[in-house]
């Protein structure tokens, strides 16, 4: 039972990571570049939420849907400010931006909101689900974290596959060029992809803080990575493999947190991270990529 | 025949320009101590001022001579101070003068971290670009993790590592515990002193140069420029790429050692060693112009001293350095600019021209 | 014996047969062209013959050693130096230690020795720089020593790459499309340059060439491929005397 129970918060954490693993891989696989500072447009939406509910006293689902609006904001103007101008440059270039980006987005939450811990009420109002005679109990936020991640899946992988918008970003993310000649806008496409993710990111911020109602400038920071982990767990620039890499490593790290040693959990993940790259770093589901001579 | 003379010169001089500028730096601390008018704050900055100059030109090595991003640098650092603050401590009766044991410490540090570059170093370094960034981060930080659950004791039959706790250690009663997990090791000696540090900085900085301009460098170089085309003449990457980044771990080790020396209790933190330490140190890097050596040195000093000095800038001074990343980043890519700043000659004074590779915007060929 | 024997190479990439039963022998000192129409597999070709893909199948033989599936490295210890379609210079780097690169095998001294500036450190630099220089001046490239490799107009950049090509002392050079990119005059320079190379260093020289007035006026032999097959092979004249060859390659 303590198992089954392990696994279910598992599947909910890596439901979390799956969202926030989303973003990585479409902005990977459609701008090329790892953008450091996704995990912080978690912490931005999880504030805003935060500021919504607490201060304002605003309904849970107004709050959220300003959360999303604020992130979809942010990650598109960071996308223009920040990585348009390096379309062309090295990746190290941009990574350093990225992690620019992702230390102004700490530092300016930090100036505003302080460095202490805010407690973060839930915006989720379902009763747990006790099974087995009382021997499990679920709570609301992990149903809900399953359903909602469900659901924005689905909705994704449909948008991805069946619209004009999708099939446009699944030909930037095969070929730029090629797609770009074929009069596709490749700036609007990478645009509406970092309009997506932030989205996602937004949704994940809710349920994260939710589920961990603990809110500090650096709360998107581990979940940030660990999530970039999920999506080159699951191979980079597929979104199946996002879905998949997050899921499992949610429950690898609270299975580590369970039955090994709940500080070394965080090592356990990175750890992960480093085998998954050492011995397939295509990831589970990637393709492989042959450099041209 | 001519050009080629000029050539050499061109190089020496540019390493003269920062061995003077390290001297002119050296006097100047003498002088303002010997005067008496040098300021508690000031006078323990010294230290650091030296560590995070080592730190910052071992890691040019990796970014600006080897072309790879490391944002585990700082792991390594906290392998050179766990190790030789562990050592100073359990030695500190037994071996004498201060000073021998002092060196065998640093010496030790170095040479751990360099091993954990090396052990490191053979599994990732055939990851490229962001992969082997997030991995090296991976590594920092397990390195981290993994410091502070550990408990380390000595006794009579020698050493004796636990995960768990102080108990279960075993110890015999003429025990003692060195590490104790996240409390890390306290009462190392303090035997950090502005001179060594320098001593140290000066070695790191010799050595770097050095490698730059020879046979080594140049592979390390070529790399970095066109990782195919060094293959196509027969240089051995994996080779090259080890040699780099194990000789930039062992002087982050040195740093760690100097760090450790330099407090009475050491633990990890995310602020000391890790990846936010990391993160700074490759600001420096960065600001002080990707490849050059001298430039790591005035950023490591300016922005290490620069917080001291302005105590109510502290909270500003992360998002400060965090603008600053990204119009560095954003001028160094914009032509504009670039055509703006080859016409400042103090730029390049500033940047070491002979080595620098300012991000080249050629995102492959 | 011929210097590089090459017998029913081929290769697979997923479902594409990129190059399909390639054999081509060359003798020590010819000059030897490899010519076909875009996506025939020529620089598939050079990739495998220089290690940069691993042959599916087939032998390659240089000098009677067997080369297929060898590493980069090796095989150019072993003696081929190759230049790229797309030049590959180290850019941030100058003219004159794009070509010590090249020496790294040819002339050494230790890491060791290099850090503590120790006397084998002068003496090797000097024998370096000196070889380097008589290499660019080959090239006419002598006055350009101290420039950034990027800085270098187009047509240096090409001598650039095989200068230093030469630099590691191979015994079989390939030149990827040397021409690529270049006017009448610049190409009939090079051709200037590489028949200076090849009598000069006793080179034997593969190369794949689009432009037919340059394969022709200095290639003696040539092998034609067309969608990774031998097409035709054997002296020039006769190669592009043949009726298949014209119609594949050169149109109707």
């Amino acid at each position: 039972m303590e198992f089954i129970s392990y696994l279910v918060s598992g599947i909910s954490l890596g439901s979390i990571y799956a969202l926030i693993a989303l973003g990585y891989t479409m902005v990977y696989g459609i701008a090329k570049m790892l953008n450091f500072a996704h995990g912080d447009v978690i912490m931005v939406g999880a504030y805003i939420i935060f500021i919504c509910s607490t201060t304002l006293g605003v309904p849970a689902v107004v709050s959220v849907l300003a959360a999303i609006l604020v992130c979809t904001v942010a990650g598109v103007v960071i996308e223009r400010v920040a990585y348009k101008p390096l379309r062309n440059a090295s990746s190290l270039a941009v990574l350093i931006t990225a992690i620019g980006v992702s230390y102004l987005l700490q530092n300016a939450a930090l100036l505003i909101f302080g460095s202490d811990t805010k407690s973060f009420s839930s915006v989720i109002s379902i009763p747990p689900l006790s099974l087995f005679d009382g021997q499990l109990h679920i709570s609301g936020e992990t149903i809900a974290t399953i359903v909602v991640s469900v659901v924005l899946m689905i909705a994704l992988t449909l948008f991805i596959n069946k619209t004009k918008p999708g099939r446009a970003m699944r030909a930037v993310s095969e070929d730029r060029g090629a797609a770009q000649l074929m009069g596709i806008n490749v700036n609007a496409t990478i645009t509406l992809t970092f309009a997506i993710g932030s989205a996602l990111a937004a949704v994940a911020g809710a349920l994260l803080c939710s589920a961990y109602p603990s809110l500090s400038p650096t709360t998107g920071a581990m979940p940030g990575i660990k999530a970039f982990t999920a999506a080159v767990f699951g191979g980079i620039g597929s979104i199946p493999g996002a879905m998949l890499g997050g899921v499992l490593l949610g429950v690898i790290e609270n299975l580590s947190k369970g039955y090994i040693s709940t500080q070394l959990s965080d090592a356990i993940v990175f750890a992960v991270l480093i085998l998954v790259l050492l011995i397939k770093p295509t990831g589970l589901l990637g393709k492989k990529i042959r450099e041209k001579v | 025949m001519a050009t080629q003379k000029r050539t050499l010169k061109a190089s020496t001089k540019n390493d003269l320009i920062t061995y003077a500028m390290l001297a002119v730096m050296f006097v100047v601390v003498q002088i303002l101590t010997a005067a008496g008018s040098i300021s508690n704050l000031f006078e323990g900055l010294l230290v650091p001022l030296c560590t995070y100059s080592i730190m910052a030109v071992s890691l040019n090595l990796v970014v600006g001579i080897l072309g790879d991003l490391s944002l585990g640098h700082a792991g390594f650092m906290c392998v050179g101070a766990y190790v030789s603050a562990f050592f100073s401590v359990t030695f500190e009766v037994v071996i004498q003068p201060d000073w021998f044991r002092f060196l065998l410490a640093l010496i030790l540090g170095g040479i751990c971290a360099g091993l954990a570059g090396l052990l490191i170093g053979i599994p990732v370094l055939r990851l490229k670009g962001d992969y082997l960034a997030i991995v090296t981060l991976a590594f920092g930080e397990i390195i981290k993790n993994v410091v502070n659950i550990l408990y380390v004791g000595v006794d009579e039959n020698g050493l004796h590592i636990s995960m768990q706790n102080t108990g279960a250690l075993n110890l015999s009663e003429n025990g003692r515990v060195i590490m104790k997990g996240a409390l890390g090791i306290t009462g190392t000696p303090r035997d950090s002193t502005f001179l060594i540090g320098f001593i140290m900085l000066l070695i790191t900085v010799f050595v770097s140069l050095n490698l730059i301009h020879s046979r080594t460098g140049r592979a390390v170089m070529s790399i970095r420029d066109n990782r195919i085309a060094a293959e196509s003449i027969g240089i051995n990457v994996t080779k090259y790429k080890l040699i780099v980044f194990s000789l930039s771990a062992f002087f982050a080790g040195i740093a760690g050692v100097l760090y450790a020396h330099n407090l009475t209790s050491l633990t990890a933190t995310t602020k000391n060693f890790g990846y936010n330490m990391s993160i700074t140190i490759l600001v420096f890097v960065v600001l002080g112009g990707i490849g050059s050596t001298r430039g790591s040195i005035i950023a490591a000093i300016i922005l290490t001293a620069l917080p001291e000095v302005l105590r109510g800038m502290d909270n500003y001074r992360m998002l400060i350095y965090s603008i600053l990343l990204i119009v560095m980043m954003l001028a160094n890519n914009n032509e504009k600019i670039n055509v703006f700043k080859e016409k400042i000659s103090i730029m390049n004074w500033l940047q070491n021209k002979s080595s620098g590779n300012k991000l080249d915007k050629e995102a492959h060929s | 014996m011929a210097l590089l024997e090459v017998t029913n190479l081929g290769i697979q990439f997923g479902g594409l047969r990129a190059v399909d039963n390639f054999s081509m022998s060359i003798e020590a000192g010819e000059l030897y062209g490899l010519i076909g129409p875009n996506g025939a597999g020529k620089t598939t070709i050079f990739n495998m013959l220089t290690g940069v893909y691993k042959p599916t199948e087939g032998k390659i033989f240089l000098d009677g050693k067997s080369i297929a599936g060898k590493k980069q490295i090796e095989i150019n210890r072993l003696g081929i130096a190759r230049t790229f379609q797309n030049i590959r210079l180290f850019r941030q780097m100058s003219v004159l230690d794009n070509v010590k690169v090249g020496l790294h095998n040819q002339i050494k001294y230790s890491t060791f020795s290099g850090v503590l500036k120790l006397p084998s450190y002068f003496k090797k630099e000097r024998e370096m720089d000196a070889r380097a220089m008589e290499l660019l001046s080959v090239f006419g490239l002598q006055d350009d020593a101290q420039l950034l490799a990027a800085n270098l107009p187009y047509g240096k950049q090409r001598k650039l790459e095989i200068a230093r090509a030469l630099a590691t002392q191979p015994k079989l050079l390939l030149l990827d499309e040397p021409a690529a990119g270049m006017n009448p005059n610049e190409t009939a320079e090079l051709m200037e340059t590489i028949r200076f190379v090849r009598e000069q260093f006793h080179m034997t020289i593969l190369l794949i060439e689009h432009d037919m007035h340059l394969v022709a006026g200095i290639c003696e032999k040539l092998t034609v491929l067309n969608f990774g097959k031998v097409l035709a092979s054997g002296e020039t004249a006769e190669v592009l005397k043949n009726p298949e060859v014209i119609t594949a390659y050169l149109g109707e």
